[in-house]
């Protein structure tokens, strides 16, 4: 059969899946500034007019499907591919993996899955709550995004499994962002190591960023 | 020095293969890895057992036959070297050897450690080639081809397709070896001509063998006993994605309307 599934050639698959990678990379930032403004202690005021925006305006309402569009495609291919490699060994190692490589890359599947499991919880709590299918905590608006997270940050294991999740999220990123240059091609002796960088920085910086709100809701609030 | 060798043993292609453990006496340090081995099937032949059937040919490193996943790195724990070039001094006397052939599903077991590399061969036939006679060696300066190229082809023509890298590769890809064929190429005058179609031809026929894809970890550049950079693996990709986007919608035949 090959590695040839649905017509496309490994590299037209990684292609797509890098540039929905990349995709997925950018949102993250934008969700992470608003979510940012949980932090801002006035009732949650702030943070209600920006989810106000990213509910109402109608451009956003449209990235929402490429949203969802880009994480599915992303995961779709992750998940073909790595069937593939598998398959592309059908008998193990005795002894395997001591050759020098960068650690995060060979558990993208696993850090891939853990994040799924993530979305799988953040949809049932946010996403699903607004579409209707799932009903909100009793007492809380469908919209009301900032009583849900404080609820949600009040229970301290969610927190930690919150906080715990977001480490594994970096773990994936901190490969995912500069392989998904590798993979487009843009490699050049000047700008890939600045790439690197800025790889390392982003998969510390979000992360983390994600991380200090149920730590502020914890040990300040 | 005396080792214990766990060897991968398998009559043929068809049969069920398994580890089995021996004694070797007497290797002198400064034997290569597959001194060791010979000395070893000499024990074996002696107590009147098939010796062991392993891959190799120059034994100076320049030909890619030999092989074999030892102790967990293809070519064994040195860097940059084939297995052929691996000296015993790597280890340390008594040690405990794990030897099994390279695995993946386009590299099928033939019997003990040897494996079969034909699928190499065919990805070369579908396109690791310049269709035509490009004649004898050119006046200097009759092509002008920029230094940094020519450094950076001769760097991937290095690749002596032993498959050391799809050995390595958790996902048993040969993208390395690939992306060094098509760069060689790629890179010089000669070879650009017919860029677009071999990428093409050779990244379907690498598919088609059932090699896994490049997930980017790196293992292979590391190794990788010529050291190739998987900076060619990018350019794959580049000359790929280009080749791709700019190809005719559907096929022109030449000198056609």
């Amino acid at each position: 059969m090959g590695n040839k599934l649905f017509f496309y050639s490994s590299i037209t698959k990684k292609i797509v899946m890098a540039l929905a990678g990349l995709f997925l990379i950018s949102f993250l930032v934008v969700h992470l500034g608003i979510n940012l403004l949980l932090l801002s202690d006035d009732g949650g005021a702030a943070f209600m007019v920006g989810v106000e925006f990213m509910t109402t305006n109608p451009l956003v309402k449209i990235m929402e499907y490429v949203l969802l569009g880009g994480f599915a495609i992303h995961i779709l291919i992750g998940v073909i591919i790595q069937i593939q490699n598998w398959m592309a060994r059908p008998v193990r190692y005795k002894v395997e993996g001591y050759s020098h490589l960068s650690f995060f890359s060979k558990y993208m599947i696993h850090t891939g899955a853990i994040i799924f499991i993530f979305l799988c919880i953040h949809f049932t709590n946010f996403y699903f709550v607004k579409l209707g299918i799932v009903s909100p905590p009793e007492g809380v608006g469908k919209e009301d995004f900032y009583q849900m997270a404080t609820l949600l940050f009040a229970d301290r294991f969610y927190a930690i499994l919150y906080i715990v999740l977001m480490i594994f999220l970096g773990f994936h990123l901190h490969h995912a962002f500069q392989s998904a240059f590798q993979t487009l091609g843009l490699n050049h002796t000047k700008y890939t190591p600045f790439i690197k960088t800025v790889g390392t920085i982003y998969s510390i910086l979000v992360p983390l960023g994600f991380a200090s709100i149920p730590l502020v809701f914890i040990f300040i609030r | 020095m005396d080792f214990t060798l766990k060897i991968w043993r398998q009559k043929n292609a068809k049969a069920k293969g398994k580890f089995v453990t021996y004694k070797v006496t007497g290797i002198s340090e400064s034997s290569s890895f597959l001194e060791m081995l010979d000395v070893f099937n000499d024990q074996l032949v002696t107590k009147g057992e098939d010796p062991v059937v392993f891959d190799h040919d120059c034994r100076e490193g320049i030909c890619g036959t030999c092989s074999l996943y030892i102790n967990g790195r293809p070519h064994g724990p040195d860097d940059a070297v084939t297995t052929c070039q691996l000296h015993m001094r790597k280890f340390k006397d008594g040690d405990t050897i794990v030897i099994e052939p390279w695995r993946s599903k386009a590299f099928p077991v033939i019997r003990d450690l040897m494996v079969d590399r034909q699928a190499f061969d065919k990805i070369i036939q579908a396109g690791g080639f310049i269709s035509v006679n490009t004649g004898g060696i050119p006046d200097a300066n009759a092509i002008l081809i920029p230094k940094a190229d020519a450094d950076s082809s001769m760097d991937a023509a290095a690749c002596i397709g032993c498959g050391a890298c799809v050995a390595a590769c958790k996902n048993a890809s040969a993208m390395l070896f690939v992306a060094a064929k098509v760069s060689h190429l790629a890179l010089l005058p000669q070879g650009k001509a017919e860029a677009s179609r071999r990428v093409q031809a050779m990244v379907a026929k690498m598919d088609e063998l059932g090699f896994g894809s490049c997930t980017n970890t790196g293992a292979c550049e590391a190794e990788c006993p010529k050291q190739i950079s998987i900076d060619n693996i990018a350019r794959m990709n580049r000359e790929f994605l280009g080749a791709k986007m700019g190809s005719q919608k559907k096929k022109v035949v030449a000198g056609g309307f």
